[in-house]
Order: C-alpha cells, then sequence, then structure tokens
C-alpha cells in the first residue's frame, strides 16, 4: 500500500511541478489571446530567452535570485520592444498574418540563441540546497520541484488577487469581457495592451529560468514547446486565467502519468486527449465570462 | 487572383506573351537539367517543396483555410511509399500512388472532423493531429524505424527502365513529371466554378452559406485534394532520398512550406515556386557563411512579407511601381 | 394573384432565449405568397434574430418553422436557401475582393447547380454573367458591374445585396433594413426596386423607416422584446395607442 501511494505522490507532485511551470509561462499567452486576440506563437520565445539568461548568469557564478530578476525583466523588455514594433500592426491582420508573423520571431530567435549559446541543451546552475532531496514529513522529494511549487503557488496567487481585487485586474476583465465597450468608457486599451504583453513575457522569462530542469533551454525550444502552450491556453479558454491554470495542471499530471503508466503511448495519447476535447468543447474547459 | 473571376478573360484569349510566361518555369527546369548535372538533387528537392507548397496554396490561399499541420500529409505519403517499398513492392509509380491514396484519405477523414470549426480551434486541431501522427510515428519503431528513420527503402527503376542513381537524373525528371501533372490540376481547380466558390468561401462564408454553398461539403473536397498532393510530394521525397525521417511530420516542416508559399505569394500558385527558390537557394547559401543565418533571415523575410509585402514576392511588382509613384493596374 | 391557401412560410411558436435573455417568445407568423410584411419595433426587439432563426443562423430552443409545405428548423442555412429562402443582411456581406457582376453570378452558378463542377465551365459562366449583368441592369446599377465591390458606394452596394437574394429566385425573400444607413439620394433606388419585386415572392421586410414600410407593407407585424406585440394592416397600426407608446412619441405617418 505504502508503495502506491509513494507512486502516487510522486506523480501528483511531480505533475503538479510540470503544470505549475506551464502555467506561469502560458498565463501571459491566454491574456494575450484572450485580451488582444493576437494568435502569437513566439510566446515560448519569451521562456527560452529567460532559461538561456538564467543559464548564462548562474553559469558565471551570479546569484541564482538575481538571474531570475534579470530573466524576468530582460525578455519583459523584450516583449515590450515586440509589441511596439511587431505585435501591434498584427491586431487588426487577423489570424493567418498573426501566425506567421510570430513564426518569423521564432526562427529569428532560434537562431539567435543557437548563435549566441551553442545548439546543444544550455543548463541553468541550480544553487545546491534546490538540487537535493528534501524532507517533507510522510518522504523525501526533490528540492527543486518543491521550489517550483512554493514559486507557482506563490505567483498564482499574486496574479488571482492582483485580477481579482486590483484597478488594474478590473480593467483587464472589462477589455477581455468587452473590448469595444472598455475604449468606448474610455479606458486607454493599448496601454493596457502593452503592460499585459510585457508582464505576459517576463512571467514567460521567469517560467523558462525556473523550469529549465524540466524544459531546457535549447535552440528549438520556442517550436518544440508551442504547442504545449498553446493548448494551455486553448484547453483552459483564452483569456482564462483560472482555465489556463487548471488546464496546466491537467496536462502536466495526465503527461507524468502517463509517462509512469504508458511510456509507449504517453505522447500521442496526450494529444489525441486535446484533439477530443476541442472538438467537444471548443471554447475551452472554462472559457471567460470573465480573465478569472 | 481577380482575372480568375472575370467573365471576360479566359485562357482560349491568351497571349503569346502571357504564354511564354506560362512555359518559363518549365523550360527553365528543362535547361537546368542540362546544364547543372552535379547539382540535380538540390533541384530535385525544390520541386519536391514547389509541390509541397502549391497543395497548401490550395487550402491556404484559396480556401482560406488556416493549418499548421500540413506536414501531416506529407509525412504520411514518404512514410507510405517508403514503408510500401519496403514490404510490398519497390516498384515507385504504386507505392507513389498508394502514397497519394492513403493522405487524401487522410484528408478526407481528418478534414471531415475538423472542418467546421475554424479560426484558432482549427489551427490547434490541426497542431494536434500533426503532433499525434508525429508522436506516434516516433513510437512505432517497428514500423518507422522512430527516431532512426525509416531504413532499407528500395527503388526499383521507374517502369522498369529507369533507374534511380546517384546522379539523380531520374529523380530530377520524375519529380518534374509529377510536379507538372499536378501543376495543372491545381491550375484547372483555381479556375473552376468549385475554385471560385473556395475563393467565396475565404472572403466571406457567410455570404456563401446564404447563396446555398454547402461550404463544409467544399472545404473536405479541397482538404482531401491539398492532401493528396502533399502526400504525393513526400513520397517524392522518399523515392529521390531512399530515406523517410521524423522530420517530414514534423511542425518545423509545417513551418517551412508556410513560409515558402508565403515568401511567394498566396493565390499565384505561381508563388509557390518563387517561394521555394528563394527560400533554398538563401538556405543553401547562408548555410555555406553561417550556419545560423539562414534561419535568421529566413525568419526576418517573413515578417518583412507579413508587414509589407502582403501578396509575398510575387506582389514585388506591383509594390515597386506604387513606391516609384505609378499607378497599380487593377489585376497584377 | 395567389388563390392557394397554403402558405409560404409558416412559423409556429417560435422561442429563443440566451439565459435569462428571451430573444424570441412565442411567434407566430404566417408568410402567404405575393406577402409583403413588414416587421418593426424597437432596437433590440428580437427583428434580426428573427431572421437568424428564419435563416439558421440561430437554433432556436422550440417552434416550428415551415417552407411551402416542408419543415426546415433542423436544416442547415445552405439547405434553406436551396428550397427557396433568401435574405439580405443588415451589414452588407458581399465579396469584396471580386467585380460586382461575379458577385452575382456565383449566386447564379450555385442556384443553377454548378458551382461544384472542378472543370471550367464556360459557356455556363457565361451565361451566368449574362444573367447577372441583365439583373444589375433591372436594379438601375449595369454600369458598374465591372467594378470592385470595395470600390462601390454604400447605396449601390446595398442593391447588390438586395441583387443577390434576387437572383437566387427565392419563394421567400427576408429584407433586413434594406436602406439603412444608405444616404437619401440613393435611398430612392432602393424603393424604388422593393416596389419592382416579383409578386408572387413571399417578401419580409425589417425597417425603421416608416414611410418605406408604410409605402410597402400590406400587413406590419410590432416585435417588442421577442414577441409580437400586434399585428395588422398599416392604418390599424398607425393608430394603435400601444405602439406609439412602444416608440415613446415618434410620429408615425
Amino acid at each position: 500500500m505504502q508503495h502506491y501511494a509513494y507512486y502516487a505522490a510522486t506523480i501528483l507532485l511531480d505533475g503538479v511541478s510540470y503544470g505549475m511551470i506551464l502555467f506561469i509561462i502560458s498565463v501571459g499567452l491566454t491574456v494575450t489571446m484572450g485580451l488582444m486576440r493576437v494568435v502569437n506563437l513566439a510566446h515560448g520565445s519569451f521562456a527560452m530567452v529567460g532559461g538561456y539568461i538564467a543559464g548564462y548568469f548562474t553559469q558565471r557564478g551570479i546569484n541564482f535570485y538575481v538571474a531570475l530578476v534579470a530573466a524576468t525583466i530582460i525578455p519583459g523588455i523584450l516583449g515590450g520592444i515586440t509589441e511596439a514594433t511587431l505585435i501591434r500592426p498584427l491586431y487588426r491582420k487577423g489570424e493567418l498574418a498573426q501566425v506567421l508573423l510570430t513564426i518569423g520571431v521564432v526562427f529569428v530567435a532560434t537562431s539567435a540563441v543557437s548563435y549566441l549559446f551553442g545548439a546543444f541543451p544550455y543548463p541553468v546552475q541550480f544553487p545546491d540546497y534546490l538540487t537535493r532531496p528534501v524532507d517533507i514529513g510522510f518522504r523525501t522529494y526533490s528540492g527543486y520541484r518543491l521550489f517550483i511549487i512554493i514559486v507557482g503557488a506563490i505567483i498564482a496567487a499574486v496574479l488571482w488577487y492582483v485580477i481579482e481585487n486590483s484597478l488594474f485586474g478590473a480593467r483587464l476583465r472589462a477589455a477581455v469581457d468587452n473590448g469595444r465597450m472598455a475604449r468606448a468608457v474610455g479606458m486607454n486599451v493599448s496601454v493596457l495592451f502593452t503592460t499585459t504583453f510585457v508582464i505576459g513575457c517576463g512571467l514567460a522569462g521567469l517560467g523558462g529560468a525556473i523550469g529549465a530542469g524540466i524544459l531546457s533551454p535549447e535552440p528549438s525550444y520556442a517550436l518544440k514547446y508551442v504547442v504545449l502552450f498553446l493548448v494551455v491556453v486553448i484547453v483552459g479558454g483564452e483569456g482564462s486565467f483560472k482555465g489556463s491554470f487548471v488546464a496546466a495542471m491537467a496536462l502536466g499530471i495526465i503527461d507524468t502519468a502517463g509517462k509512469y503508466f504508458y511510456t509507449e503511448a504517453a505522447a500521442y495519447l496526450l494529444y489525441a486527449a486535446v484533439f477530443v476535447l476541442l472538438l467537444w468543447r471548443p471554447q475551452g474547459l472554462l472559457p471567460p465570462k470573465s480573465v478569472a | 487572383m481577380a482575372a480568375m473571376t472575370d467573365g471576360k478573360s479566359d485562357t482560349k484569349g491568351l497571349s503569346p506573351l502571357a504564354l511564354v510566361g506560362h512555359a518559363l518555369p518549365w523550360i527553365i527546369a528543362i535547361v537546368y537539367y542540362f546544364m547543372a548535372q552535379g547539382y540535380l538533387t538540390f533541384g530535385t528537392n525544390i520541386m519536391i517543396w514547389m509541390l509541397f507548397a502549391i497543395s497548401l496554396d490550395l487550402v491556404l490561399g484559396y480556401a482560406g483555410i488556416v493549418t499548421l499541420g500540413h506536414s501531416a500529409f506529407f509525412g504520411i505519403g514518404a512514410y507510405a511509399a517508403g514503408i510500401f517499398s519496403i514490404h510490398v513492392s519497390g516498384d515507385p509509380i504504386l507505392g507513389h500512388l498508394v502514397a497519394i491514396v492513403l493522405s487524401g484519405i487522410f484528408g478526407l477523414i481528418s478534414g471531415a472532423m475538423i472542418l467546421h470549426t475554424s479560426g484558432v480551434t482549427f489551427l490547434m486541431l490541426t497542431l494536434a493531429i500533426v503532433s499525434v501522427v508525429f508522436e506516434w510515428a516516433n513510437k512505432a519503431k517497428w514500423l518507422t524505424g522512430g527516431d532512426d528513420g525509416l531504413q532499407g527503402m528500395r527503388v526499383d527503376p521507374l517502369f522498369g527502365i529507369w533507374p534511380f542513381n546517384i546522379f539523380g537524373t531520374t529523380a530530377y525528371l520524375y519529380t518534374l513529371a509529377v510536379l507538372f501533372i499536378w501543376f495543372l490540376i491545381a491550375w484547372r481547380l483555381v479556375q473552376s466554378p468549385f475554385g471560385r466558390s473556395l475563393d467565396g468561401i475565404r472572403q466571406n462564408p457567410r455570404r456563401m452559406r446564404a447563396i446555398g454553398t454547402p461550404v463544409w461539403w467544399r472545404l473536405v473536397a479541397i482538404y482531401a485534394i491539398s492532401g493528396a498532393m502533399a502526400g504525393s510530394a513526400g513520397a517524392l521525397s522518399a523515392h529521390s532520398t531512399r530515406f523517410v525521417g521524423l522530420e517530414t511530420l514534423s511542425l518545423l516542416t509545417a513551418g517551412i512550406v508556410t513560409v515558402v508559399l508565403i515568401l511567394g505569394g498566396t493565390r499565384r500558385l505561381y508563388g509557390a515556386f518563387v517561394g521555394a527558390i528563394v527560400y533554398f537557394v538563401v538556405q543553401d547559401w547562408t548555410a555555406k557563411q553561417n550556419p545560423h543565418l539562414s534561419e535568421a533571415i529566413i525568419g526576418v523575410m517573413l515578417i518583412a512579407t507579413v508587414l509589407f509585402l502582403e501578396g509575398g514576392l510575387m506582389d514585388l511588382g506591383r509594390v515597386g511601381r506604387r513606391l516609384l509613384g505609378r499607378k497599380p493596374t487593377d489585376a497584377a | 394573384m395567389s388563390t392557394s391557401s397554403a402558405p409560404a412560410l409558416s412559423i409556429r411558436g417560435l422561442n429563443k432565449s440566451f439565459g435569462a435573455l428571451v430573444v424570441a417568445q412565442s411567434i407566430d407568423v404566417d408568410l402567404q405568397p405575393g406577402a409583403r410584411v413588414g416587421l418593426i419595433g424597437p432596437n433590440g426587439a428580437g427583428k434580426t434574430t428573427f431572421v437568424n432563426l428564419l435563416t439558421g443562423f440561430l437554433q432556436p430552443d422550440s417552434g416550428t418553422i415551415t417552407l411551402e409545405g416542408t419543415s426546415i428548423e433542423k436544416m442547415a442555412p445552405e439547405m434553406r436557401v436551396k428550397r427557396g429562402l433568401a435574405r439580405t443582411h443588415q451589414i452588407n456581406a458581399l465579396l469584396r475582393e471580386n467585380r460586382t457582376r461575379d458577385n452575382v453570378a456565383i449566386a447564379i452558378a450555385e442556384r443553377e447547380g454548378y458551382a461544384w463542377r472542378m472543370m471550367r465551365f464556360r459557356p455556363q459562366w457565361r451565361r451566368c454573367c449574362d444573367e447577372a449583368q441583365a439583373m444589375l441592369q433591372d436594379l438601375g446599377v449595369g454600369d458598374v458591374g465591372d467594378r470592385l465591390v470595395r470600390e462601390l458606394p454604400y447605396g449601390q452596394q446595398r442593391l447588390l445585396e438586395i441583387a443577390i437574394a434576387l437572383a437566387l429566385k427565392p419563394r421567400v425573400l427576408l429584407l433586413d433594413e434594406p436602406a439603412a444607413g444608405v444616404p437619401s439620394e440613393e435611398a430612392h433606388r432602393i424603393h424604388d426596386v422593393l416596389g419592382r419585386l416579383p409578386k408572387d415572392m413571399a417578401i419580409l421586410i425589417i425597417e425603421h423607416d416608416m414611410e418605406v414600410i408604410f409605402r410597402f407593407a400590406r400587413e406590419i407585424i410590432v416585435l417588442l422584446q421577442g414577441r409580437v406585440l400586434t399585428r395588422g394592416e398599416p392604418a390599424k397600426i398607425a393608430a394603435d395607442p400601444e405602439v406609439r407608446a412602444v416608440y415613446l412619441g415618434r410620429t408615425v405617418v
């Protein structure tokens, strides 16, 4: 009995930590797609850049937390620049143009990191206390993954609080619900767009940095994982914060469980499940009546 | 193409200049065969991607179906041809036909399942499909060779007469012939009433429903035809290289064919030609300088195309004239 | 003049709500062949929703829709068109990249049943174009047949919207505010066309312009919050105090 409990706990904890990374990275994307109605296939690039920055800093002995801050701020800034120059023209151009342009961005980002850092996975040096197993009472567990779960929970809680209780959050929810109306009552929607895009990219960078032990930074990162991030967003419901959290957890746990039980089938069964789910509920699991 | 729906202009009235223009790509292809004997495999590869891009043009350019899963058909065609050659017969024509039928059926079924949706949902479904196929092929090592690719393909001489050799002469002409046949089919298709209704569906599906067009049926039809065409390109790839790798099913491949088409210009058919040549020449050229440069350049070209050159490189003429201050003609 | 008693379009007990919002409530309507019915009501009364329910772009919660004896409430929109139900849209739905004549010709090709053909059909297409040109001529916009739709002034686009619906040779025509937003110089042309529509066609017209309604309609249905408030001949409706109240003092001719 104890044996099964141990396994179950491992799957659950592994799944939740994986899901946390997916959530932190994808939450910016769900708001972008729900708010600005822009399909941004390049979102994963910001996570990738965050991972590379964290790797660069930590490999040179710089403090891990400083590295994390850099991994959040720099993608955020890059996001702001990208939004102002490349994304803004896309707002009214329709889905095809958005898909194409963001693919172009992915190509550029991929070749840039490949040129700067080489073609092989680029590791982040996590501090010692994170690489050791930690005693959590009924068992020991990877300190690293524990760290992810805690940080993820804090971020989720902070985001939830901001979205539910702050003026910014209220504006965000209103603009997601009804952009035209929001403009009509005088909301500066373009500032809102830029701000959320920057925050979303920053969070993606943070997720890419923290999650580097699970999704390791490499040139093909952006293209390889874009489907995962899109799944979280669309299965959860575009613009739905709650939905993306639930979808990320579900994806994390199911994928992990799949790897334990049906290693042969795991990957394609997951996508098959996404396929069936989307046919059944095209609007996602928890489509927003509001961002939360 | 405004000329497509024009009640007045039909190819019966093609000027001699236009006829030469239409024949030009094929003439160039044949000249290339004789002049570039050492580089035939390069040319064959470009033609394969031209065919692949034309198949995407039918679906994306004309019918307005935004998909990122078209590599599924390419890969299924390639693997079908390859697996057929290993387990049944090395005859390339038979294998090719099997590939076309299988990828066409896959297009029919998957299209029927998802074409009632549109937009991001549809895009996601195409991504899910291609991911399922990719991951399944990855795991089914016994059939596909998995990560290592399909080994041990046999490619018998074409019609029993022309063997495939390392110089790629047979492969080149075989690919050229197949491309030509499919091009004619695509050309007739887009000029037909069916093609016209697809263009209407792309512009305004609501309007087409309002005149009684069975939209779903038309879309499924073109999706299946396009799938068969892409599968044919895959089969050519398998036969000419005697190998099939997992990347034929990858998202990257779907991305590249989309880039090729957009670079050249949608809804022109010839856009696929221009795009494929530009893409692979740039890639070949820059790879020699710096392997990372080609991807960056392609990315920048794609971004520039989307922002400034809506009709792809084939639109350069029109944009150039406008920049120079001359009035653009109506149907360029 | 039709003497048959079978209505061209018969609606019984049409109901539709979105949660607490009721957009259609037990609507019963009969359109005889040759009918000229005006549908009026304040904004948000559910007029366009009603048309969407009839044409199949919205599924009713309950109720029946019978077109010339055939039950169509379960049919896809395009099937209803094939059976003879056509509409114009409040906001133009045109193929803007195409020429004006082609918009009509494509509809004719669909009507004639060869729009699915994958091989070129030159002589048939020419016939469609000729018929399209004749129709445009008839509506007074023959000279813009070659122009791209996106270059047309709004009034002519509205006329094109009607032309396409007419090209389908429907038994029942639903017009959704055909002259709305059209500058008055061009609007008279649309009013003109309305007066010359085929006598045996059953027509339902949604309009806000009371002058047009009273000139055109032989029966008026007043819709309020999804249900039929009242119906009857124009004179009776004009005199009805409830209707006046609904329109809050707006003068009804």
